[in-house]
């Protein structure tokens, strides 16, 4: 029998767990509380009064044409910038994993852009990129291409799943050097010996060992692509042109403290609560059990 | 079928050379062993052979074609290592087919030829199952039946039993000689196991610290070994060792005599050799193991019948052997 340590009384326990208690409390249970709240109703212009329009909002949003349209953005933005930031990564993983000399450097050099805050990020590659003085954009126009993200929608789509995907491939890396190491090099040898080469063994070998990882990742990786892009979007496109760039998340900002649209800006809120919710339910169901093989 | 051939095999890692230039010559259908200590290079000698490691020096010939650069999968051999490195997501049966998968040997002929190896192992009620759902000795064969359905020109096999309790390996020894017999496979089987090496092979090749001190027939090494290492190694107990300068005669410092301990008699009164006294014995039944103590320090073992007597610990014996069979040996430890 396993011994446990118990502790008599209920204050120590309380204070103890208190901090997070209450950092949950005002930062997540108090407005995820308002936000269902307001979705109920539609305040005036001057912020005086609220009219109760039951679920008013939601039937509005479901109907609404650009709504719809920010929903398959967000669709085709998230599945990019998984893409983007889970392909590179596993192929650099597995590149790094294949070296000898210089590992350690390449890993650390590899992992820095991670520490790189989003909007930090955003700006980073709005300089590189911008229309009139970007470094790039200039490469650009000498090869002959008017590189235009202001008013080109699949560039606008195609910079900031760039800039999203960019510092989350350190992540990705990381875990996929992880799981690639964790393979023992006998099972390789192995495989190897009956005859399978390099990429026959990545495809009936190293990848189904990985899908474990494989998962996890792309489920972070959603997450990450629906929620924490915000401060890529906002510094890059904010937005546009036109509705291009709005992700969900987006649309909530800028129909709420923009548009001051707070009773439809709640309602988004709540639906992307629902989102996250369904998503952290995947992720427990399967990361929990794990992906066996 | 196949011979190997190894010609002045060398490696290094960096500056420092493990393998110091091995010869050997193994025939079609053989079985040989190479034992040793641990790093005396003998895995990586077996690794460069299977193409895992790069040679450094020297060559490696299956059926008298260099194979150096040539790739592991093109070598036409299969390994069983020490921990059994099944595929972990595939079943028994996808374990076994994969290298036929890969080289696109018809689907009936892969069924057919898993079958047959599964029947040979007695694997055929688990063919569904996953390596973990396995216990050790299963997955052994499975590893096993992975190299037999290739029908390989050479198996190699890495330690496959260390990770086994004595029982099995035992058991799995004799399958495994069983097996090679049957299948008539040129073999090569690296081991630190005495016992093993001298149960399995048709030739062994004992190394030590990166050379082949000798190589011969399994009884031929233990009458007759070369070096004084040799002859500590192989055997157990191990050769008894005695500075040779307490027996007359004037040998050359550091000159060692090695006695086996069966061939040493407790003697009480008569012919002795020498003067021991008794430190401990240990009756295993069928054999007594007495150690001993001469008066200059040295620790000497020998065995006796289990039905003599079993001495006393601190009485004092003498001790006699016949001189064909003492062993003498230089200060370098070379048989003179």
């Amino acid at each position: 029998m396993e011994k446990r340590i118990t502790f008599k009384g209920v204050w120590l326990p309380l204070a103890l767990i208190a901090p997070q208690i209450v950092i949950t409390a005002v930062f997540f249970f108090y407005p995820a509380g308002q936000a269902i709240w307001q979705s109920l109703f539609i305040p005036d212009p001057f912020g005086l009064s609220m009219t109760y329009v039951g679920l008013g909002n939601f039937e509005f949003l479901l109907s609404d044409p650009f709504y719809r349209a920010s929903f398959v953005t967000t669709a085709i933005f998230s599945t990019l910038v998984t893409v983007v930031s889970m392909g590179v990564a596993l192929f650099l993983a597995v590149l790094a994993d294949r070296l000898i000399k210089g590992s350690g450097t390449y890993r650390t050099l590899l992992i820095w852009p991670y520490a790189v805050a989003p909007a930090v990020a955003g700006v980073l590659w709005l300089f590189m990129f911008n229309t009139r003085v970007g470094v790039i954009t200039w490469y650009l126009g000498q090869l002959g291409y008017d590189w235009n993200h202001v008013l080109n929608e699949n560039e606008a789509m195609g910079l900031v799943v760039v800039a999203s995907a960019w510092g989350r491939i350190s992540y990705n890396f990381l875990f996929f050097l992880a799981g690639l190491q964790a393979i023992p090099r006998s099972v390789i040898e192995a495989a190897a010996i009956d005859g399978a080469r390099f990429w026959t063994r990545f495809r009936t070998i190293v990848f189904p060992l990985l899908s474990p990882i494989t998962f996890f990742l792309l489920v972070v990786n959603v997450v990450y692509a629906f929620f924490e892009t915000f401060g890529v979007i906002h510094t890059i496109t904010s937005g546009g042109p036109q509705q291009a760039t709005t992700i969900l998340v987006y649309k909530v900002y800028s129909d709420g403290f923009v548009g001051q649209d707070l009773g439809s800006s709640a309602a988004q809120s709540v639906i992307l609560l629902a989102l996250v919710a369904l998503l952290t339910v995947i992720q427990f169901k399967f990361i929990e059990r794990r992906v066996h093989y | 079928m196949a011979t190997v051939t190894l010609e002045n095999l060398k490696k290094s890692f960096g500056d420092t050379e493990v393998i110091h230039g091995v010869n050997m010559h193994i025939e079609d259908g053989e079985f040989v062993v190479i034992v040793g200590p641990s790093g005396c290079g003998k895995s990586t000698l077996l690794r460069m052979v299977a193409g895992l490691e790069t040679v450094s020096a020297g060559t490696v010939k299956i059926n008298d074609t260099p194979m150096n650069d040539t790739e592991p999968m093109d070598r036409d051999i299969a390994m069983v290592f020490q921990t059994y490195a099944l595929y972990p997501h595939m079943s028994v049966f996808d374990n076994m087919a994969y290298s036929l998968k890969i080289s696109r040997v018809p689907r009936a002929e892969i069924e057919a030829r898993v079958a047959k190896a599964a029947d040979m192992l007695e694997l055929t009620p688990y063919l569904k199952r996953k390596p973990r759902q396995l216990s050790g000795g299963q997955r052994q064969r499975v590893a096993m039946g992975r190299a037999i359905v290739r029908k390989p020109a050479v198996f190699l096999f890495d330690e496959p039993l260390s990770n086994l309790d004595a029982k099995l390996r035992v058991q799995m020894r004799l399958e495994i000689k069983t097996l090679q017999r049957e299948l008539g496979v040129t073999s090569l089987y690296v081991t630190h196991d005495q016992v093993e090496a001298m149960t399995l092979a048709d030739r062994m090749i004992v190394m030590t610290a990166g050379v082949a001190d000798q190589i011969g027939a399994p009884l031929e090494v233990y009458a007759n070994p070369k070096t004084a290492f040799v002859a500590g190694f192989i055997g157990s107990p191990p050769t008894n060792f005695l500075d040779a300068a307490q027996f007359g005669g004037s040998p050359a410092p550091g000159t060692q005599v090695g006695i086996r301990p069966e061939h040493v008699r407790l003697t009480n009164g008569g012919a002795s050799n020498l003067e021991a006294r008794v430190v401990y014995a240990e009756p295993l039944g069928a054999e007594t193991l007495v150690h001993l103590t001469t008066p200059d320090g040295s620790a000497i073992t020998v065995r006796q019948d289990g039905a003599l007597p079993v001495p006393e610990e601190g009485s004092s014996h003498g001790l006699h052997w016949d001189a064909e069979h003492e062993m003498r040996f230089s200060e370098a430890g070379q048989r003179i």
